[in-house]
């Protein structure tokens, strides 16, 4: 490599140390791009938030009053997407590994959820925006949290089906041929031994599914529909924190303002990843060992 | 189990039901995607039809109000933002995948890992508007800068491929880094303590042995940003320009503004005028396209991998 | 024991939604008081007894441009009826439509003329609204001529010294194909022209602003109402664009704010009830109050 001709050992020794010089040049890249963005959102937007910000409703597309409505309508999404979302995938998960034979079939549903995984989130909102919205009107409210959030669990069901099928596979099968040697059901072995085993997993996916719905915009830009009010039923349009961030952003150039929202998010973010880890380990603790 | 019969009625009957009501479950994914798929296909087959496939996948001009409805600009847009950010991210993933597996100390590996997942949970709004604010005036000062000579003014604007590129990197990194080091974990220790019994260094182990056994999962992880990329919508026409336009071939083109397939369903989505939207749902035909060819790579890789 | 580690779990998802409906009592709690006080206490209310009547959610979708003065609208017109909503959301002058033609919305908002094949609605032109040509504020010009404009964005002129400014190439940024402000922009100024091929597309109000106040260059277009500092507005043919000069025709480039609804559908009772406020008095002082021009 180089026209110098040390003897072999020093220059392995030196490629060596260059190449590690390299990876962590880049692992530090990625941290120090990390904190950029942290630094400079909170730097900008933290001197926005105060009680007042949080707790009052948005005035003037957003450029004046608070963000109230916008934290109201991202907690009511998320739980609304959770509730419908947490059941199916869950219960998707333990069809998969526990009940359904190998076959095509099941290839079938593998194959479909994984390419609903890849799937843009703007094709979601382009559909939300025709079936739930535009078909479904009557029934969802037209522009509504339940026109979001049922686009918001056709999104997020991938993911949690996925998370809970792994955790499923890790429980040990000599857990469930003990149970089911003992004369008890296939899903009395699945309640009492699979899904308390697996529930660190689980609960740990579900969590970071959170995360996912808080962040994402293109598929409630045309779902949501933006109402800067306080939604008094999940038939009521809405925005979450992140749309109310691209709204003031782009709608009217304030940022200081969208910055304010963009460090609500990211408290909001870092939040959640740690009660993730946290709840993980915790629950690890209790049913795993 | 003391009223073992009474409960194995009962149980039986339990036990059908919730088999029932999970297989509807199970069905929901399916259901899901058929519907998605179906009326993307259904308002969107029609009109690529009726304009023609050829005219509408290779025409340069998008003019809605003239009925005018050609994508190649965009696929174009969506393909070289793409290339760009896998160009630059796909090294520094797996280079940082590499160190957290294999170099770095459990301390270090202990910052760098909730990072990574702390970076995977970024909103890509906010993503977008540090890219807004930051990154277009950074590259902007650099094409009306030193780089003036060389750029045609309509490159220099900050609004660029480029731009989008380095948004899309650091919305693609976390996943590649994840899953890269999920491969390279994967890689059975028996082969590194071979090689280094053999007296190699560890370099030498790791490019020699490690990464060539994680090949396929390296692959994988490198597609499933490429999938990410070409899908991630909002974050990108804050940074992109939006312009439909093919840039001119060379290095300046990272510097030309364009538009991505999924901006341009972002942009016009919502506007009125049936043939204008159904134009829209065929580009996001096209888009689908590209995701299932993505999936299917990703899938044949992961199988491959057990 | 294991029942019980299970309903912790379920004691987490309950938890979260308590967590939202108690936010949601309160605030309505808090909703009912606020609307209560001025109602005793006030003495000037007058016409409290007649609106109070009043109840039910209208819904307005549509031009993000009509938006901010539909949502100024709706503040003084909840606070008379205090048990109505009036639900705005952006998405498109076209989304606008649609969702009136197949009653998504009470009310579509249209920032431009209704075209000739938008049938199936019924429109209402609450408020004028001017196109301010927009650029940098350290651009030394401040007045064009209407065919210069039509010239650079059509690409015959690209450069600012060729119409008398500095010897710097033009950036041109433009709306996104389907919106309104676009539509009247282009029906006015360029006419049969097409626009330049290489403009930079924002598809927001505040993309344009954000665009041109960043970039000594670039010329843009934007409502005149939600117009600030951080950029320009140009004189067209000697006229500036202010409220008089746009309702007299005298700055050339303008449009309507229209309101449309389904024809099949009669309005609602509250749609009626909010319609007539913002073309009444008081509801034509807050679209002046806002910076837009008052219809008659």
């Amino acid at each position: 490599m180089f026209n110098v001709k040390p003897n072999h050992m020093i220059k392995v020794k030196r490629s060596q140390r260059l190449a590690f010089t390299m990876l962590s040049l880049a692992a530090l890249l990625t941290v120090i791009i990390l904190f950029g963005i942290l630094f400079y959102i909170m730097s900008q937007g933290f001197s926005v938030i105060s009680m007042e910000f949080l707790f009052t409703e948005p005035r003037s597309m957003g450029t004046e009053g608070g963000v109230f409505s916008a934290i109201l309508g991202t907690i009511y999404l998320v739980a609304l997407v959770l509730l419908i979302a947490t059941p199916v995938g869950v219960g998707t998960a333990v069809y998969l590994n526990e009940y359904m034979p190998a076959g095509r079939f099941k290839n079938i549903i593998r194959f479909s959820t994984e390419l609903l995984a890849g799937i843009p989130s703007i094709v979601f909102g382009m559909f939300g925006f025709i079936f739930f919205v535009l078909m479904l009107g009557d029934y969802t409210g037209g522009f509504s949290i339940l026109s979001g959030a049922l686009t918001g669990v056709m999104m997020i069901l991938p993911v949690i089906i996925r998370a809970s099928e792994e955790s499923l596979r890790s429980v040990p099968n000599t857990l469930k041929e003990a149970s089911l040697a003992l004369g008890t059901t296939r899903w009395y072995t699945i309640k009492k031994i699979v899904l308390p085993f697996a529930l660190p997993g689980i609960t740990t996916s579900i969590i970071l599914s959170i995360g996912r719905v808080i962040g994402e915009t293109a598929a409630f830009l045309l779902t949501l529909g933006g109402s800067l009010l306080v939604a008094t039923s999940i038939f009521d349009g809405s925005r979450t924190l992140a749309l109310h961030l691209y709204l003031v952003a782009m709608e009217t150039g304030d940022l200081q303002m969208a910055l304010g929202s963009g460090a609500v998010l990211i408290i909001l973010i870092i939040i959640i990843n740690f009660t993730a880890a946290g709840l993980f380990k915790l629950l690890v603790r209790r049913f795993s060992t | 189990m003391m009223f073992q019969k009474v409960r194995n009625r009962k149980s039986n009957i339990e036990e059908s039901v919730v088999k029932k009501i999970l297989l509807i479950m199970a069905l929901t994914s399916v259901l899901s995607l058929g519907l998605i798929a179906f009326f993307i296909f259904m308002e969107g087959l029609p009109f690529m039809f009726n304009y023609g496939i050829t005219e509408f996948i290779f025409g340069t001009t998008w003019d809605p109000t003239n009925q005018v409805y050609g994508i190649f600009p965009m696929i174009v847009g969506s393909v070289l933002a793409t290339i760009l950010a896998i160009f630059i991210g796909a090294p520094i993933g797996i280079a940082v995948a590499v160190f957290l597996v294999e170099i770095a100390p459990p301390r270090v590996a202990k910052v760098i890992r909730p990072a990574v997942q702390l970076m995977e949970g970024i909103p890509s709004v906010v993503i977008g508007l540090f890219g807004m604010v930051i990154i277009l005036d950074l590259i902007r000062r650099l094409s009306r800068g030193p780089l003036s000579e060389f750029l045609p003014s309509t490159y220099q604007t900050g609004y660029s491929v480029l731009a989008g590129a380095i948004i899309l990197v650091i919305m693609i990194l976390p996943t590649i880094i994840s899953i890269s080091a999920d491969a390279i974990r994967a890689v059975p220790k028996e082969y590194k303590q071979a090689a280094l019994a053999l007296g190699s260094s560890q370099w030498q182990t790791i490019y020699r042995v490690v990464v060539p056994a994680a090949k396929s999962g390296l692959i994988a992880a490198v597609v499933l940003g490429v999938g990410r990329a070409i899908g991630e919508t909002m974050a990108i026409i804050m940074v992109i320009g939006n312009t439909v336009l093919i840039p001119e071939l060379g290095w300046e083109s990272i510097f030309a503004p364009v538009r991505t397939l999924t901006g341009n369903i972002a942009l016009e989505m919502g506007y009125a005028g049936p043939e204008h939207r159904q134009a829209l749902f065929a580009t996001g035909i096209i888009l689908f396209m590209f995701i299932i060819i993505i999936n299917s790579i990703t899938i044949v890789l992961r199988k491959k991998e057990y | 024991m294991k029942k019980h580690h299970l309903l912790k779990v379920t004691g987490i998802v309950a938890l979260l939604t308590l967590a939202a409906c108690d936010s949601e009592d309160s605030e309505d709690a808090t909703a009912t008081n606020e609307a209560d006080e001025p109602a005793s206490g006030d003495a000037e209310s007058s016409n409290d007894e007649e609106a109070s009547n009043l109840e039910g959610t209208v819904t307005i979708s549509g031009s993000t441009s009509v938006q901010p003065i539909s949502e100024e609208l709706a503040v003084p017109f909840m606070e008379e009826n205090p048990d109505t909503r009036i639900e705005v959301s952006g998405g498109g002058s076209g989304a606008g439509v649609t969702a009136a033609q197949q009653g998504a919305s009470d009310f579509g908002a249209v920032s431009r003329e209704i075209a000739e094949d938008e049938t199936g609605i019924e429109e209402y032109v609450i408020a004028l609204d001017g196109i301010a040509i927009i650029v940098h504020p350290d651009n030394a010009l401040s007045e064009l001529a209407l065919e210069d404009v039509t010239d650079i964005f059509s690409g015959e002129v690209t450069n600012w010294s060729e119409i008398g400014g500095d010897d710097t190439d033009i950036v041109v940024v433009s709306r996104e194909d389907g919106s309104g402000t676009r539509d009247a922009f282009t029906d006015i100024v360029l006419g049969d022209d097409e626009l330049i091929d290489t403009a930079l597309i924002q598809n927001t109000t505040g993309g344009v602003a954000e665009s041109v106040a960043n970039d000594p260059n670039a010329v843009g277009y934007m409502s005149t109402g939600s117009m600030s500092d951080s950029v320009q507005g140009l004189n067209i043919d000697g006229a500036e664009p202010t409220d008089e000069n746009i309702r007299s025709g005298e700055y050339p480039v303008s449009r309507p704010f229209n309101y449309v609804s389904n024809e099949d559908e009669p309005l609602s009772e509250v749609a009626q009830a909010f319609l007539d406020f913002i073309l009444g008095d008081d509801g034509q002082q807050v679209v002046e109050d806002n910076g837009f021009i008052s219809v008659d």
